[in-house]
């Protein structure tokens, strides 16, 4: 807690007007609470009913030189976490940045999101945090920054990003300590987390390519790095003792397109996830190689309200072999899976008020998650929110089925300065 | 030679044509009255920049701001422009940027800079009558209404605010949020003064006036706007202060790299 302090007398010391016109702080308080809706008591969770219970303060602090070019941007978050009683920074970015001509250099600790994809990802392999989105933090928090080189080359006909990532950051997934998951290896105590180290010969590359094309925005993607989900390695199948948590080597190559059509916006996206440890696709424990698809369209049919629908395909290849190397026993994916979701977003009263309900709702796994919020901006400081994560299922063992038990409510209130 | 001699002569004879005939046109012919309006008021200078500051007063008084720097870059293509904004208060607002590539007879395309998430994101912009950020100016009061999608007629020619005034009405040939717009046109500038917008009621719903014309860059310019909407008595009001004509914007620098990274030149 000292050293937060530190930091925070950091922030705060050089004020605004030292420095002119060339620096900036913002920030915003926050409280936030998500309670669960049913009661654990039978489940016997340590964290209780309350998934999430937190006061925040958020410190952004940006400036750049006099003559243009150079910039710095740091943001970091103060925080008390009343569910496991500490309080901690995160640093949720902190990178300087340099321009001149045609290029641009950012480096540091920062987020990076492209694909066209509403809440789904294909291209977008960088790190997220599904626990925040889970347990209704404000959408921000589900992207979190890494540690990585960014470069920009523009031009009139064609620009290209390039993003190293020497720091591994995994994806953060619902687990036991906080919510009720499916576990396979449920009586399997000895938990081993294997990340790929912070070796220069472990650094990721992502690269994009874009231009226009008649109207429309072109993309490639390439992608060499690792799967940032965890996957289970039992010492053993039949009688583990020890799991070990390992991310296996990936690659992945893809393509976007969007643009207006039909009075709407239209995207599609598509890649392919090779599955470089495993290109034999015998291994239980290494995901085979998938081609992941979407085709989305988005359209304002009345003043203020937004419909966008997302169709999402994920096609495993060699699934015979998926199918030979499964243990028995354990839950079978589909060839297919797929997944549809629907945002209706209707704005009211001068936008001061924003209903929205997000859901997403697989034929294949026969699960569902409805994300159904009310945001009310009090005055241009102070904004309310309100919402529910909402899962179910048919099956324990789907990846939102799984989620069932853990149906929250959440409230926010943010205060900007 | 002499093939570039007679075209300059002719490119010099039609334009003679073309600045001789106004003082007749402009009475016979509402539409064009209305298109140097729209010259006048969304096209001057190649390029554009100001800072924005938007008032929203409900009917109960209370305030809400929204201040923004806004460029925008007229195209080669007749009648087509980029508009780039970038937002700097409220909090929940800052450092978002908003791409609009207008086009007059088709939807523009739209892109939203999200900076928490780092992300751009494309917006359905099919209706071009919804609100611009939340204030009683619709994304065609702001950036223009294609000329072609009314029909205008001259009323009458009058005196407001001392200067006198073309009074236009046009009513739109298709679907709109209004029946019929009244608008007082000044015959020496030709930018808006007054604006009325009548629902299918034929009642008064949203007024709009532009006030303290200054000139900058010598570009007659209405540094003051504003909507209101009658019936809730909400209104909007937009000042604008460090506007400059003229910067020598390039077009192809409204694009993605200006949304995540802004040149520091634009919003000084």
């Amino acid at each position: 807690m000292g050293r937060a302090w530190v930091l925070a007398i950091l922030f705060l010391a050089p004020g605004r007007p030292a420095f002119g016109g060339g620096l900036e702080w913002h920030g915003f308080v926050q409280a936030d609470y998500a309670s669960r809706l049913g009661t654990t008591r039978r489940d016997k969770l340590g964290s209780g009913d309350f998934l999430l219970g937190e006061e925040r303060l958020q410190l952004q602090l940006s400036g750049s030189a006099p003559k243009g070019g150079v910039g710095y941007f740091a943001k970091a978050d103060f925080f008390r976490d009343e569910v496991d009683s500490r309080a901690d920074v995160d640093v949720r970015e902190a990178y300087l940045s340099y321009g001149k001509g045609p290029v641009d250099i950012r480096a540091g600790r920062q987020i990076h999101t492209w694909g066209v994809g509403d809440l789904l990802f294909i291209n977008d392999l960088f790190p997220k945090n599904y626990v925040a989105l889970f347990s209704g933090r404000p959408m921000e928090y589900l992207k979190t920054g890494v540690g990585s080189l960014k470069t920009s080359l523009y031009s009139d006909q064609l620009s290209l990003d390039l993003v190293a990532i020497p720091f591994f950051e995994p994806d953060r997934l619902p687990t036991s300590s906080r919510f009720l998951v499916f576990d396979p290896f449920q009586q399997v105590t000895n938990r081993v987390d294997s990340r790929p180290r912070h070796d220069l010969g472990n650094t990721e590359l992502a690269a994009r390519l874009y231009r226009p094309i008649l109207g429309f925005d072109a993309a490639l993607y390439a992608y060499r790095g690792f799967f940032r989900t965890p996957y289970m390695e039992p010492d053993s199948m039949t009688a583990p003792t020890k799991l070990t948590m390992v991310y296996p080597r990936l690659s992945a190559y893809g393509a976007s397109i969007q643009g207006n059509a039909a009075g709407g916006v239209l995207s599609l996206e598509a890649g392919f996830y090779d599955s470089r440890q495993d290109r034999a696709d015998a291994d239980s424990v290494i995901p085979n190689s998938q081609t992941r698809f979407l085709a989305g369209y988005q359209r304002s049919p009345w003043t203020d309200f937004t419909a966008g629908l997302q169709y999402y395909g994920e096609y495993m290849h060699r699934y015979d072999r998926y199918e030979a190397s499964l243990p028995a026993g354990f839950p079978k994916q589909d060839r297919l899976r797929q997944l549809l979701t629907l945002r209706l977003t209707q704005l009211l009263k001068y936008q001061a008020w924003r209903l929205s309900l997000f859901s997403f709702w697989s034929p294949t796994d026969q699960d569902f998650y409805l994300i159904p919020e009310a945001a009310w901006r009090v005055t241009d400081e102070l904004t309310a929110t309100v919402g529910a994560n909402v899962f179910g299922g048919a099956r324990s063992t789907t990846f939102l089925g799984q989620l069932d038990k853990n149906d929250n409510l959440y409230l926010a209130m943010r205060y900007e300065f | 030679m002499t093939k570039l001699a007679f075209k300059t002569i002719v490119a010099a004879a039609a334009l003679a044509l073309t600045a001789a005939a106004p003082s007749n046109a402009q009475k016979a012919d509402p539409a064009g009255i209305v298109r140097k309006m729209h010259q006048a008021f969304f096209y001057q200078g190649e390029s554009f920049r100001a800072r924005v500051k938007m008032t929203l007063t409900d009917a109960s008084g209370s305030e809400r701001l929204r201040e923004l720097t806004m460029l925008r870059v007229n195209m080669p293509k007749r009648g087509d422009q980029r508009y780039f904004m970038y937002f700097h208060a409220p909090g929940d607002v800052r450092r978002m940027a908003f791409l609009v590539y207008k086009y007059p007879a088709k939807e523009s395309d739209r892109w939203l800079f999200i900076p928490a998430l780092s992300l751009v994101q494309r917006i359905a912009a099919k209706d071009a009558q919804s609100s611009f950020v939340g204030s009683d100016f619709s994304y065609e009061d702001v950036s223009g209404r294609d000329v072609e999608a009314d029909e205008h007629k001259l009323l009458r020619e009058e005196e407001h605010g001392g200067k006198p005034c073309y009074v236009i009405e046009s009513v739109p040939k298709g679907s709109a949020s209004y029946k019929r717009e009244l608008s007082w046109i000044d015959k020496a500038a030709f930018l808006p003064l007054k604006e009325e917008y009548y629902d299918v009621q034929d009642q008064l719903f949203k007024e709009f006036t532009g006030e303290e014309i200054k000139e900058v860059d010598g570009v007659p310019t209405a540094m003051k706007r504003t909507m209101k909407s009658v019936k809730t008595g909400h209104r909007t009001v937009v000042e604008f202060s460090e506007v400059k004509y003229h910067l020598g914007l390039k077009a192809e620098e409204f694009g993605e790299r200006a949304l995540r990274n802004p040149p520091g030149s634009w919003l000084k």
